[in-house]
């Protein structure tokens, strides 16, 4: 029997770190239980200490499984084909960034990623312990508890390390070639950081619950935690459907396919919860709405895991069929019903502290946004099981493609953008009718001006036949935008002249200061604004184009503006793979603009083919063209041509969404000013004796 | 810029009349004057948005109502495959029916008959297919009327607690309040 160390050393790291973990989950429990009454008093029996090492084993899985994770990519890069998974997943000649990438590309990996990730984010919290002893320890010991799980599937269900029996091979299978681009290697790891990081706030929140923590200060401490996942699972997502729009060339970004949806649904709940928690933090409001919010999101991750993974539905991209999804059915059990009786159990605890006032307050505004989101969350999975409901009443299956989430979530969408103007505008408790007066005019202007314009320019649903639906929603997504972005500029406008009047600065240094004195506020407007962009690039999508010509040396192709003619088609190969490709000079308006060079690769290793597409992107379109392969009766190859108007709308977006985010995440310059002054400054008091 | 019509302007008071009638007369024949141009606008405006209709291409809208049978996922018209087996011959089979005269449903109910329910993009056939649109359709309604209810029965609660409140308050007090709720919900 040959000897294999480094799979036999991540044989053992596995092992090792499910043994941490459990001692982690069983030693912190009983240190947390034998503490249950005597919060506060000094009683020295070892569940200090015993907690303590509870801690630290938990710290010591995150090495262990460090060390699992680098034997696999070791054994990739060193081509060890008898390890089962990277005979399947790479070959000699693949590109060392994507045997890095081998590590998430199938379903052991993946799962080692999603463990590794949990191990490293519960690093970092047991690390920062000192922030709250106490609900650290409880939410360490939780996720103690979810890291088990995944754990248990690494060594029982999908171990990574399983050795291929027979004779080594001298090449591997190679990896699926639509994840070899270079995206492929940042999306399904930041995918991961935001599902596996919304295990943090769900941990806080359930260690919160358990114990009754005083306060709303586990929602200060878990904030950032919060954001930082959304944030991930933002740029997850986005970089995803940025993928999908470059590689796989069907003109689009987003099929609705399950897997997408199975991202897109905690995004949801954790955009719902990241509002509602404000109203928590702010009035002491909505307190079991919030941990319902925080549990679901962690459960619907969990569930978008079982359903890429266990083939219920299916999927382009979903991996492999396996039995593993029995395990998620146990796991989704477990922790709902752990999270059901702990919150009867404590529920007197979550009282709300106020009412809600009054129809037109933020508090309200909040709600709706909720809500919204939340019928969203539903439509996104009601569309995604269907299918194994419809074959349970009708006896067969049916399809819900991108016509029904379009037509369904375009209303949906379109009251939430409108939600995201107005709710910012409104006071907290009430608003009053002048307020509102001095809030709404300049936005419905904008609106009114915006409308006329577009019905002006030739936006006019009723005349668009077949493409009155997405006309329509156009139409009302750039009016509304309008009023949106109006609204939000006033925002700044205002602040910023405010501090012009207090400080004597220009209108600029005076919007530095004001964002700097309040980031969280103005950072929270600048996401709104990179969502109201990011609407504007989708509603973009009703003026798409395309045509599709076989094209020769020297033929011509006009689509809109654009002349495409082409100059030469050749093919090429390399170690990896064979490639055909066509040269096309693109005119606009009759001036050469660019050439693109629309590309097919054949991958030696798996047998399989996919399109690299030539994109040439300006604000106002994409035009994006694609080798669709060669015509064997002619073989002249076969050129389509999209022009995606709008679309750099939504990466710009996305970008903006991003930057907002981390301008929320940075402190306050008052309150750091604030505590500065507080420490020199006499207390108010002494000055008014003296 | 527009010009009031001479028998729209305000009368001057060397008309010889009241200064009072001329006050009533001037706002009147302005509201009749801004009428007149709002009914002209919008005639105008209703005329260029109307001009201009497309006809839509039922093989466009037919195709895109469709799925590849090639197990690709995608839409039919977008189905991109090289060599892909089904997408070439079911287009054919599209151009096919529709140029033989059928409608929209009878084209549909053809290929469903041949590919089965799922070549349908969106579940369009009737009967249970129906509850896939009306149940996200009623969430969504029952959740915002629901929401609005909940909204108004919270406030008729706190109002009445307020009151209360509001009575036992002094100025001094509620000052401190107010000054209390404006740093406690500034965000």
């Amino acid at each position: 029997m040959p000897s294999h160390p480094m799979p036999e050393f991540g044989w053992f790291s596995l092992l090792l770190a499910l043994g941490l973990s459990c001692y982690t989950f069983v030693f912190g429990s009983v240190a947390l239980w034998r503490t249950r009454r005597r919060v506060g008093v000094a009683v020295d029996d070892g569940s200090g200490r015993l907690g303590e090492t509870a801690r630290r084993a938990g710290i010591a899985s995150f090495i262990v499984l460090s060390c699992a994770a680098f034997a696999l990519v070791w054994a990739a890069f060193t081509n060890d084909y008898s390890v089962s998974y990277i005979l399947h997943h790479t070959n000699r000649a693949l590109n060392p960034a994507y045997k890095f990438a081998a590590l998430w590309s199938g379903q052991e990996g993946s799962l080692l990623l999603w463990a590794w990730l949990l191990s490293m984010y519960g690093f970092v919290l047991r690390v920062r312990h000192k922030v709250d002893v106490r609900l650290s320890a409880f939410a360490s010991t939780i996720l103690a508890g979810i890291q088990i799980f995944f754990l248990l599937l690494l060594n029982f269900a999908a171990p990574p390390f399983s050795i291929q029996p027979g004779p080594v091979a001298a090449d591997g299978f190679g990896l699926n070639p639509l994840l070899q681009y270079p995206e492929m290697v940042m999306h399904p790891p930041l995918l991961y950081l935001g599902y596996v990081g919304f295990s943090v706030p769900f941990a806080f929140a359930l260690g919160a619950l358990m114990m009754r923590y005083p306060g709303e200060k586990w929602i200060h401490i878990t904030r950032r935690w919060t954001m930082v996942t959304w944030l991930f699972l933002t740029c997850g997502i986005f970089m995803g459907a940025h993928w999908a729009y470059s590689v796989l060339g069907w003109g689009g970004y987003w099929g609705w396919d399950p897997v997408e949806n199975a991202s897109l649904m905690p995004w949801l709940t954790g955009t719902a919860f990241l509002h509602s928690v404000m109203m928590q933090e702010k009035r002491g409001m909505m307190k079991n709405w919030n941990v319902w919010l925080i549990f679901s999101t962690f459960m619907l991750t969990i569930l978008g895991t079982l359903l890429t993974r266990s083939g219920i539905v299916s999927s382009v991209h979903a991996f492999a069929q396996s039995d593993i999804g029995n395990w998620f059915y146990g796991f989704i059990i477990v922790i709902f019903a752990v999270c059901l009786f702990t919150f009867f159990k404590n529920r007197d605890h979550l009282k709300s502290e106020n009412r809600l006032e009054s129809l037109v307050s933020r508090e309200s505004s909040f709600l709706f946004n909720n809500l919204i989101l939340l019928v969203a969350c539903f439509t996104v999975l009601w569309g995604t099981l269907f299918p194994i409901l419809s074959e349970y009443v009708q006896g067969s299956k049916v399809t819900m493609g991108a016509p029904f989430y379009n037509r369904v979530n375009i209303p949906i969408g379109v009251f939430l953008l409108f939600l995201t103007g107005i709710g910012p505008m409104l006071a907290w408790r009430s608003t009053s009718l002048r307020s509102m007066r001095r809030s709404f005019v300049l936005p419905v202007v904008a609106m009114v001006v915006a409308l006329v314009t577009m019905l002006s320019v030739g936006l006019r649903p009723w005349n668009a036949g077949d493409d009155a639906r997405a006309t329509w929603f156009s139409l009302i997504t750039f009016t509304l935008a309008a009023g949106v972005i109006t609204a939000i500029a006033a925002e700044f406008l205002r602040g910023a002249a405010v501090v012009r009047t207090q400080t004597g600065k220009n209108l600029a240094a005076s919007t530095v200061l004001l964002v700097r004195r309040n980031t969280r506020r103005y950072g929270g407007y600048l996401v709104h604004f990179g969502i109201v962009v990011l609407f504007i690039g989708i509603a973009g999508g009703a003026f798409n184009q395309s045509s599709e010509q076989e094209m020769g040396y020297r033929d011509q192709m006009t689509l809109g503006p654009f002349r495409l003619v082409c100059q030469s088609f050749t093919q090429d190969s390399n170690p990896n793979y064979d490639t055909e490709y066509a040269l096309l000079d693109v005119y606009k308006y009759g001036k050469k603009i660019t050439q693109l060079a629309p590309e097919r690769r054949f991958y030696k290793a798996s047998q399989t083919s996919s399109t690299i597409v030539a994109l040439h992107s300006t604000l106002e379109s994409d035009l994006y063209v694609i080798y669709e392969g060669r015509n064997p009766d002619t073989d002249k190859p076969i050129i389509k041509v999209f022009i995606n108007p709008l679309m750099n709308w939504i990466w710009i977006g996305v970008l903006i969404v991003v930057l907002g985010t981390l301008l929320a995440l940075v402190p306050n310059m008052a309150r750091s000013a604030a505590r500065a002054r507080a420490e020199l400054e006499p207390p108010v008091a002494e000055v008014h004796h003296v | 810029m527009f010009r009031l019509p001479q028998e729209l302007k305000p009368r001057s008071v060397s008309d010889g009349e009241s200064a009072k009638a001329e006050a009533l007369a001037y706002p009147e024949a302005k509201r009749h004057w801004i009428a007149r141009w709002t009914a002209a606008t919008m005639v105008c405006l209703l005329a260029v948005v109307m001009l201009g209709a497309t006809p839509g291409s039922r093989f466009d809208k037919l195709g895109h109502e469709m799925m590849c049978a090639c197990g690709c996922g995608q839409i039919l018209l977008e189905c991109n495959h090289v060599g892909c087996p089904d997408s070439d011959r079911m287009i054919g089979e599209l151009r096919q029916q529709i140029s033989g005269g059928g409608t929209d449903a009878a084209v549909l109910n053809w290929f469903v008959a041949k590919y089965g329910p799922p070549i349908l993009a969106a579940p369009i056939r009737g009967g249970f297919d129906n509850v896939a649109w009306i149940t996200p359709m009623a969430v969504f309604l029952f959740a915002i009327v629901g929401t609005g209810f909940l909204v108004v029965i919270w406030k008729r609660r706190t109002r009445g607690a307020a009151v209360t409140v509001a009575g036992a308050l002094d100025a001094a007090t509620a000052d401190a309040m107010r000054e209390r709720i404006r740093r406690e919900t500034e965000y």
